[in-house]
């Protein structure tokens, strides 16, 4: 966490309810904190905000578009409505979106019963998909020694761009293309197996939400990850100190 | 009381659903004082019958065969519920969607046949070039995702649909397993 400046203190509602939130918090922090849980994938604690899944879109009085949670300050103020039936149709045609963009197979997942995807379905009732599936060809990279990489279960939430540029400092992952047609690539689009600048920590894998990166030799949900980013970053800010 | 007339419909899927409702051990012969199974993989109908209250569909659309059932299923049904992954999203199924369906053939019957190559040209349904869900041909009541969906809940399901209860069930259950 960044250190907070104790002072300054913002009031504000989110759902009627009244919030208190420091000078530089999210609206999604303050939702959070106060037992709000806006639906995210994008996001994970202790990684930089991209606004990139756009599953935490809130109202904010005042204002005639819908707002990143994640990457909006909360303001001295604020009306925020993070909850409507109209919020939740948006959230769920994102998450059918998603689905039909890629090969989410969950049947045949990996992280079939770990993914944030699958779970986020479930949790706001997409019990089918309304869109055409697009069955688009992914390829999938199985050149790393530990890991895979499976382009069909991407959802560009770019958390493993962010884990490893901004924690581990290699900065192999990146964004190519555009669009539908944008892919996650190791160094300038090499194979990952063959990139010099991996260091195979594996922090991408872990942070991966979906069964996009993983690790190999694993069968049908076995791929459970665990979450040491926090403790990760508590100890250097420990060693720091 | 009168029996619910119940059927169940086997497309392109694997029979693990129709496992899942065998599954339900004991609890079928409770459910059987209530339903009728008027036709089915597992009973001897030849013909989809007219009349059907609730008919559960296992698998994807994957052939003229699959459209002929279903449509057909549909139009003699009250009530169509998609059970499983297949019949809601297309599934294992149809991951031979982005494979050009010459090429599939050609692979499965050509390249790979130790005898007789060729592609059936008769007695076995024609491949559409592209898997689909029941709800891109037909209109479906009731979704159930699941990779099987368990078989407590295909029980909490035909125990709701008995009683004449249209349950919401898309936040007590997932696509996969």
């Amino acid at each position: 966490m960044p250190e907070r400046n104790q002072y300054q203190v913002k009031t504000l509602t989110i759902d009627g309810r009244e919030v208190c939130a420091a000078e530089d918090q999210t609206i999604l922090e303050v939702a959070r904190e106060n037992g709000i849980d806006i639906p995210t994938l994008c996001h994970f604690d202790g990684l930089s905000e991209i606004s990139a899944c756009r599953l935490c879109l809130v109202e904010v009085k005042g204002n005639n578009k819908l707002l990143p949670a994640c990457t909006t300050q909360a303001q001295e103020g604020m009306e925020v409505t993070a909850f409507s039936p109209e919020l939740m149709e948006y959230r769920r045609l994102i998450v059918e979106l998603l689905f039909t963009e890629r090969n989410h197979v969950c049947a045949a997942c990996v992280s079939s019963g770990h993914c944030e995807l699958q779970a986020l379905a479930q949790r706001l009732g997409v019990s089918h998909v309304t869109l055409p599936y697009l069955h688009v060809k992914c390829s999938v990279d199985g050149s790393h020694r530990r890991f895979v990489a499976d382009h069909n279960r991407c959802i560009l939430c770019a958390r493993c761009l962010r884990v490893c540029g901004e924690v581990e400092g290699a900065h192999t992952w990146g964004i190519t293309g555009r669009g539908i047609n944008a892919r996650m690539i190791t160094d300038l689009g090499d194979r990952w197996g063959d990139s010099d600048s991996c260091t195979n920590c594996g922090k991408c894998v872990t942070v991966c939400p979906v069964g996009a990166l993983v690790e190999k030799g694993k069968a049908v949900s076995e791929m459970t990850k665990s979450n040491f980013l926090p403790y990760l970053l508590q100890m250097r800010r420990e060693a720091r100190q | 009381m009168k029996k619910a007339r119940i059927a169940t419909l086997w497309l392109d899927g694997c029979s693990g659903c129709h496992m899942s409702l065998l599954d339900l051990d004991e609890r079928l012969l409770e459910l059987a004082d209530r339903m009728e199974l008027v036709y089915s993989p597992l009973v001897d109908a030849a013909e989809f019958p007219e009349d059907v209250d609730v008919t559960l569909v296992e698998g994807a659309i994957a052939s003229d065969e699959d459209e002929k059932k279903i449509t057909l299923a549909r139009a003699r049904t009250r009530l169509l519920i998609a059970l499983g992954d297949c019949a809601v999203t297309g599934n294992v199924p149809a991951m031979r969607n982005n494979i050009p369906l010459g090429v599939l053939l050609g692979r499965s019957y050509i390249d790979l046949a130790t005898a007789n190559p060729g592609v059936p040209e008769s007695e076995v349904p024609r491949l559409n070039p592209h898997v689909i869900p029941l709800h891109e041909l037909v209109p479906v009541d009731i979704f159930v995702p699941g990779c099987p969906p368990s078989p407590a809940l295909i029980d909490s399901l035909l125990s709701e649909v008995l009683a004449g209860r249209t349950p919401d069930i898309a936040t007590v259950c997932h696509f996969g397993n």
